[in-house]
């Protein structure tokens, strides 16, 4: 009997020490749902709460998907800010709905071009789609660097090229294809591919870096800051990267960005975090740490990125990247989520 | 209160031969009724969340026919059936050598070889699947190693191939332990006639020993197969699309709530088409023994030259198999250059992790005890009909029980939705069999006869049963519920479903690192778990015993 009351109150401490983690609501608190990825986002809503006092607490996960359980939740959503790593997703939740207004101060930071149409979402940095290759690879097989990402479906690179296509970068990149190409050009790019042995990274960028980078495949579709990052670990890394010249519809510059819920009750804190991820510290840190492109204007870049001047954006309005269940159905249907 | 009892024992027939186990159901027969009341709640919230998700996902009419029928779906059944039946063919190549090797043979350190076996069992699988990739991947270590003579690349690990290997690597003792414990109960003198008859001793294996192995390879064959379909960590890792990975990205990247619930639906069919046809295949065979007698220990066969390829076969099962992951886990947590940009935050995680796991323990041990109790003392259709529905959640693959939960709470129990109750609940479903089946066997070692004494010295029943059956049964009971927290802390489709907004634990800590390749996240929760595992196996040991 003695044994057993000992083991009960192991058991009763244990479980007290679980409490502090769910109930850590002292102060004032809000609720993010991300969809990026927690190494990216977490060491700056970090500082938030270490200057601001206010507790974080994030739901991590893919972004469409943190998008669609907004949806799904509907007005019992916890959340009170969505950050999410494209526009496609934003404008779908805005598209329904489950984004409300921000005010002037938050959309005043942030170029037009960067932001919702109608204010109820803005950018927190920007990043650009690249073509990322083993130059080592590419010299040995005797390859021609694709010209457009339409070319990826060549016979010559059968088996070399890796994509993401659970990844919302690559969603919103097929969505502007819809977009600029016409949805039957789209399924049939995509069904090329599949076609042509495109191999899937799921939805880790991170992991079709690396693959590239030890040669398991030569030519990687990406955003332009996961090489970098990889580089900070290791400078050795074989890898590069290539923009599509100007106007390919695989050379989109896409914003990460955030949105607070319609269903949030704490709007005016939800909307301090977003002008804290818009003031200097934070856009220095996208820059410096995560080696994106800052948004607010007099912020230095990285000097490591592609100059964004150089980079010519195809004529597309980020606001139209809002058709997200579309694209993923065509997605979905090519087969390429299956390999 | 004496009298129900001794009629109880009438008709029951003399005490020589009755087991404890039916003795007391004559003793609380009138308490059944109550005992199934009280394992009512638990068997509901295994049985209602599934039948919630057929619900759901009959809801969408003939669109799931259709997506049922679909050549998607058709792709992922083939794919999983293909799989499961490699691995289990080859986990019966592998089990059965090495269940006779342990059991019948001069090999030396058996018991050692043995141990390490069952340890792979243990280990989860999705942590050998990442460190498989880490050294056998097509640009992996192996392969650095390798480059000096002008290898470029491996052939690829992804996709079946690599599915196949890691999963019979982790699954080879399901059919090894049953045939072991068939072989050791088969008695050796037939295989001594057969010999003396004139076969030689493959002969005699393949004619005498294999007919009766019959049922422990069905077994052994069905656990393989169960596992394979329900393992989600490596085909995720591996990249094959089988029903789990397909299930997951349906939910998780384009959030197709109804066709994931369709696929999980056509998961479970196939799971229970499995355990039917174990069931018809188990049933008739005959073991020729002379009832009542033990079987003769046969003594050991001579290996001879054959000594040294058993050694390397058993050290290659015990190297791959548990060596690789924690070579390369452990070169991820002491390697100095690795940094992550978010802390490790390994005490809390461990906090977390063992906190959970610890309420799992005492949540299932106290809802499994009314199952338990009843499973050992009553054999009433309901009673054995509650108690299977316990069983339950140990076949359903955890990603479904996750699943169900999450749409059932979402719907139905909004309070407990994003809370570590439901995370709790989750485990609960899919590792109450283990706290009951320990509960049970527990209980049904306990002769009757020393509650009968209590009584006759003046006990009441209430009395006996708190200083009589509940210290003699409490070891088993602990053993049980430290199985459970375990597993718990073990399990990661069920953990990446349902761990509410802000909490974390190694599994969840764990796959964060994995997916985003911070390898400084991964090391040290990997071994975390890697010693949970070998605890896993201790407890597992003890209570063979």
């Amino acid at each position: 009997m003695q044994k057993s009351r000992v083991l009960v109150l192991i058991l009763a401490a244990l479980v007290l020490s679980l409490l502090p983690a769910s109930a850590q609501a002292g102060g004032e608190s809000l609720v993010v749902y991300s969809g990026r990825n927690e190494t990216l986002i977490a060491p700056i809503l970090a500082q938030f709460t270490e200057e601001t006092g206010v507790a974080v607490q994030v739901v991590y996960g893919d972004t469409s998907a943190v998008a669609n359980q907004i949806l799904e939740e509907g007005a019992n959503s916890p959340a009170d800010v969505y950050i999410g790593q494209d526009a496609g997703a934003l404008g779908a939740l805005s598209k329904a709905g489950a984004l409300a207004l921000l005010p002037s101060d938050v959309l005043e930071r942030v170029p037009a071009v960067f932001q919702s149409q109608q204010g109820e979402w803005v950018g927190l940095s920007a990043r650009a789609r690249v073509l990322v290759y083993n130059p080592t690879e590419v010299e040995a097989l005797g390859l021609e660097m694709p010209q457009s990402i339409l070319d990826l479906t060549n016979p010559e690179y059968a088996g070399l090229v890796g994509w993401a296509p659970a990844n919302a970068s690559f969603q919103s990149n097929v969505t502007a294809m819809r977009v600029l190409l016409g949805d039957d050009v789209t399924a049939q790019w995509l069904a090329d591919m599949v076609a042509n042995g495109a191999v899937s990274y799921g939805s880790s960028n991170t992991n079709l870096n690396l693959a590239v980078a030890s040669g398991e495949v030569v030519f990687g579709i990406t955003n332009h800051y996961y090489m970098h990052n990889l580089k900070k670990q290791d400078p050795a890394l074989n890898l590069e990267q290539a923009v599509f010249p100007a106007g390919d519809a695989g050379s989109l510059v896409n914003i990460a960005g955030a949105g607070v819920l319609t269903t949030s009750s704490k709007p005016a804190l939800a909307q301090r975090l977003i002008l804290y991820l818009l003031g200097d510290n934070a856009q220095t840190y996208f820059t410096e740490q995560t080696s994106e492109y800052p948004l607010v204007e007099g912020i230095a870049v990285n000097e490591a990125l592609i100059p964004l001047e150089s980079i010519v954006q195809p004529a597309i309005d980020l606001s139209d990247l809002d058709d997200l269940q579309a694209t993923l159905a065509m997605i979905e249907g090519s087969g390429a989520l299956d390999q | 209160m004496d009298v129900p009892f001794r009629s109880a024992l009438r008709d029951f027939g003399p005490p020589s031969w009755r087991s404890g186990a039916t003795a007391m159901r004559g003793l609380l027969q009138r308490h059944h009724w109550g005992l199934a009341l009280l394992s009512l709640p638990v068997v509901a919230s295994v049985v209602l969340p599934v039948g919630y998700l057929i619900l759901r996902g009959l809801g969408a009419g003939e669109e799931a026919v259709e997506y049922l029928l679909s050549a998607r779906t058709m792709t992922i059944v083939g794919n999983s059936l293909a799989l499961a039946v490699a691995v289990a063919v080859a986990a019966v190549a592998l089990g059965v050598p090495f269940a006779w090797l342990t059991t019948r043979t001069s090999l030396p350190y058996r018991r050692v070889w043995l141990v390490a076996g069952m340890l792979t069992m243990v280990i989860p699988s999705y942590l050998g699947a990442i460190a498989f990739a880490e050294v056998f991947g097509p640009v992996g270590t192996l392969r650095d190693l390798l480059a000096p003579l002008g290898v470029r690349r491996l052939p690829s690990l992804y996709g079946f191939f690599g599915a196949w290997v890691v999963l019979t690597l982790y699954t080879f003792p399901y059919v090894a332990l049953p045939v072991r414990a068939a072989l050791l109960r088969i008695d050796p003198a037939q295989e001594e006639a057969a010999r003396m008859l004139g076969m030689n001793r493959w002969k005699a294996f393949f004619r005498v020993t294999l007919p009766q192995l019959r049922p422990a390879l069905a077994a052994g064959v069905l656990l393989s197969m169960l596992y394979t379909l329900s393992d989600f960590g490596v085909v995720m890792v591996l990249r094959f699309n089988a029903f789990t990975r397909a299930i997951y990205t349906t939910y998780n990247s384009t959030f197709d709530r109804e066709r994931a619930a369709l696929l999980a639906l056509m998961l479970i069919a196939l799971t229970a088409v499995l355990v039917w046809i174990e069931r018809r295949a188990g049933r008739q065979v005959t073991t020729y023994r002379h009832q009542g007698q033990t079987a003769r220990k046969s003594s050991p066969v001579p290996l001879g030259r054959w000594t040294i390829p058993s050694l390397i076969l058993c050290a290659m099962l015990v190297l791959t198999g548990v060596g690789v992951p924690v070579l390369v886990l452990s070169g991820w947590a002491f390697d100095p250059n690795l940094t992550s940009p978010i802390p490790l935050e390994l005490e809390l995680l461990v906090a977390q992790s063992v906190g959970v796991s610890a309420f799992t323990a005492l949540f299932v041990a106290i809802g499994g005890t009314p199952i338990a109790l009843l499973a050992s003392r009553s054999a009433s259709r309901i009673s054995r009909l509650i108690v299977g529905a316990s069983y339950f959640g140990n076949v359903l693959p955890g990603l479904v029980v996750g699943l169900a939960l999450v749409y059932f709470a979402a719907n139905y129990m909004p309070f407990i939705y994003q809370t570590i109750p439901l995370l709790v609940l989750g485990y609960g479903v899919r590792f109450l069999p283990y706290s009951v089946s320990a509960t049970r066997s527990a209980l049904s070692m306990i002769s009757p006869r020393l509650n009968e004494a209590a009584r006759t010295l003046g006990c009441s029943e209430v009395e006996a049963t708190r200083r009589i059956t509940f210290p003699l049964a409490r070891a088993g009971v602990f053993a049980g519920m430290a199985l459970v927290a375990l597993s718990a802390m073990k399990e990661l489709p069920t953990t990446l479903l349902l761990a509410p907004i802000g909490f974390k634990n190694l599994v969840t800590r764990l796959w964060t690192g994995y997916e985003a390749a911070t390898f400084a996240l991964v090391g040290w929760p990997g071994l975390m778990l890697l010693a949970a595992s070998a605890v896993t196996l201790l407890i597992l040991l003890w209570q063979e015993d």
